[in-house]
């Protein structure tokens, strides 16, 4: 296999709070190849945008804190760069767009300013107005935006959410990058307009061989776009497999549930839910954190954590599928 | 034919601003018996609260009826009987904001039963705990305070808040679209037992066709303030006509192959929806329509109904 554009080994992240620590992730692997599309999934509060902001170092620390683990991108230690290496490596490997377009734009700033902010800033030069001008319009001419040129002229109130979306894509994406993180880019949008912006993000992705990490609560989402999904769980990783291979072989018993929940087309009703709820991570469970949730619980879940199991195409986190069971 | 429980005839809602005349909903049919799911689907901006709000009596109508049981309610809120009243109840999208903070869970399920007085003399502390134990929340909820829930658990308490009057018709404005779907499993298949019964009738509001196929006995596709297409909710999900329907229903990410096969081959879905201040002409629908014609432009088409009980506002539909 290639050399990973983006590794992440046993990160664990853990924040300060009165009277103790949140141990949120704990011991998160995951991988993003050269070009690869990769899903992270999972529910509100499992880490997904924590481990993110890791990546980007910017998560704020305090409270915050990397209690081990490595973060590797080309190569690269992330977590030991120096501020100018940051900065580099924001200027021109890694973009990322977020949620909601509303909060990502600044109001007071028509989109032509902030677009030649964003071009000054990954090019990192004086660039004269013309120049500035060129890029921004070929830039919102990329994500489809109708009549760029008035566009730049334009505040944020006065653009659709779909069309905001594309600007923060646009701002994003300027100048070249090798990997997009998106995180969770049309959940704030209707169905019609986040199939266009999940279009768009995988047109541009194709066009200019970027890898993209796509994350979302969504696993139809995740199925549609993406080629690798890794399953997040409370701050670790559950499984993780190709796209076409974990919708067809889900193994966790975790992600079974989860996609039990799904409401379907077919219309065959709704499960029942997954019994309790999801970890505090003040005191999170010993062993699997899923295991007080877990209808195959075993003596060792409680006790062990169980590692990755399984092939290079399909690893699962369970002791259901440690060697010779299953 | 029985007299349904909740009747809407061609109800109008405008809003006056002054960039211009607001038709949030205009010209909307439709009825709803007990024990019946209707759900209300749309893009955002496409008047489905507005009709929630309509009906609940927070919107006075600008034209139309809205009749309960056979009698007239179209008269603005502060002059709905107090009986009417605890007859329809609304659960909102963010639980957050519907639930007062300074109030514990118990106060805030005590009110409804002091307001509509609905209980016996010296039981309501019984009362509320009934109430916790419908939506399976442990009886020591009674003294925690809304922030101390989770989305969920808040979502339960709003939605027996709702309950706790024995209204027979519950208007559900997007209750779990901002859930987790493991959390909005739990609260469907509760909601749906509720139902069952106590043959209540819930107006469903929504974006999530996903959803609605699995809880809605039939479904109304709402664009622009006008219902497009209404059917029983095997035929909306497995013979869509409208032309926005099957736009819609392809741009749903789905988790199975047999999912899949149920999408229109897919419709590349294009535009976004127009300001509701300046209507296209003819069919509203027409600018994004893959499939329009001359005359969409023109002339608006009439809803018309196909096969019994589904009804169709296109020209390209023949009756």
């Amino acid at each position: 296999m290639s050399q990973p554009l983006l590794e992440l080994q046993d990160l664990s992240v853990h924040f300060r709070v009165y009277g103790g620590y949140l141990r949120v992730l704990d011991g998160v692997n995951f991988r993003v190849a050269p070009q690869e599309k990769v899903g992270l999934v999972g529910e509100t509060g499992c880490g997904k945008t924590t481990t993110m902001k890791t990546i980007m170092r910017i998560l704020p620390q305090p409270p915050g804190i990397v209690r081990g683990g490595k973060i590797l991108f080309k190569g690269k230690e992330v977590l030991r760069m120096d501020t100018g290496e940051v900065e580099q490596m924001r200027r021109r490997e890694i973009a990322m767009i977020f949620q909601d377009p509303t909060a990502a734009l600044n109001p007071v700033f028509t989109i032509g300013e902030q677009l030649f902010d964003a071009i000054r800033y990954a090019t990192g030069k004086e660039t004269d107005h013309r120049f500035l001008h060129e890029v921004a319009v070929r830039a919102l001419e990329e994500v489809a935006l109708p009549d760029p040129a008035r566009i730049l002229t334009n505040y944020p109130i006065q653009l659709s959410g779909g069309m905001r979306q594309r600007v923060c894509i646009a701002l994003a994406l300027a100048c070249p990058k090798e990997l997009l993180i998106a995180d969770e880019p049309g959940t704030s949008l209707d169905v019609t307009i986040q199939d266009q912006i999940l279009r768009l993000i995988h047109r541009l992705a194709e066009e200019r061989k970027m890898a993209v990490i796509l994350i979302s609560h969504s696993l139809g989402v995740i199925r549609d776009w993406t080629e690798r999904v890794w399953v997040m769980y409370a701050g670790t990783i559950v499984e993780e497999a190709e796209t076409q291979e974990l919708f067809a072989r889900p193994l966790h018993p975790y992600t079974q549930a989860l996609l039990r929940c799904v409401p379907k087309l077919t219309g065959e009703g709704i499960a029942k839910g997954i019994p309790g709820r999801i970890p505090d991570y003040f005191d999170p469970p010993s062993g699997c954190r899923f295991h007080p949730r877990c209808p195959y619980r075993m003596e060792v879940c409680s006790r062990e954590k169980p590692r990755l199991y399984g092939t290079s195409s399909h690893q699962v986190a369970c002791f259901l599928y440690q060697e010779g069971k299953r | 034919m029985s007299i349904p429980l909740l009747e809407v005839r061609n109800l109008q809602k405008f809003f006056f601003t002054t960039r211009g005349v607001v038709k949030a909903v205009q010209g909307v049919s439709f009825t709803l018996d007990a024990g019946e799911t209707l759900g209300l689907v749309g893009e955002s901006g496409s008047g489905k609260s507005t009709i929630a709000y309509t009906v609940m009596g927070i919107y006075t109508p600008t034209g139309g009826q809205i009749f309960f049981r056979g009698k007239d309610i179209s008269m603005p809120h502060e002059k709905r009987p107090l009986a009417l009243k605890k007859e329809l109840q609304i659960v909102f999208q963010d639980p957050g904001s519907s639930l007062n903070p300074r109030r514990s869970i118990g106060e805030i399920l005590a009110l409804p039963l002091s307001i509509h007085g609905n209980h016996r003399p010296g039981t309501r502390e019984e009362q509320v705990r009934e109430l916790l134990r419908m939506v399976e929340l442990p009886p020591e909820y009674v003294s925690k305070y809304p922030r101390a829930l989770g989305g969920g658990e808040k979502q339960m308490v709003a939605i027996a808040r709702a309950l706790a009057v024995e209204p027979s018709l519950v208007v559900l404005d997007e209750p779990t679209s901002a859930l987790d779907v493991s959390v909005q499993a739990k609260i469907i298949n509760m909601l749906v037992e509720i139902q069952k019964e106590r043959g209540l009738g819930y107006l469903f509001i929504t974006h999530d066709l996903s959803l609605m196929r699995n809880i809605a006995h039939r479904v109304a596709i709402m664009y622009l303030g006008q219902v497009m297409e209404m059917a029983p909710s095997r035929v909306f999900f497995e013979k869509p006509l409208h032309p926005y329907t099957r736009m819609l229903i392809s741009s749903i990410p789905v988790v199975s192959e047999d999912e899949e096969k149920l999408k229109p081959q897919k419709v590349i879905p294009r535009g976004e929806i127009p300001s509701p201040v300046n209507l296209p002409s003819g069919c509203v629908f027409h600018p994004r329509c893959v499939e329009r014609e001359e005359r969409c432009s023109r002339e608006e088409p009439q809803m018309k109904e196909v096969e019994p009980g589904h009804w169709v506002k296109c020209h390209l539909t023949g009756a």
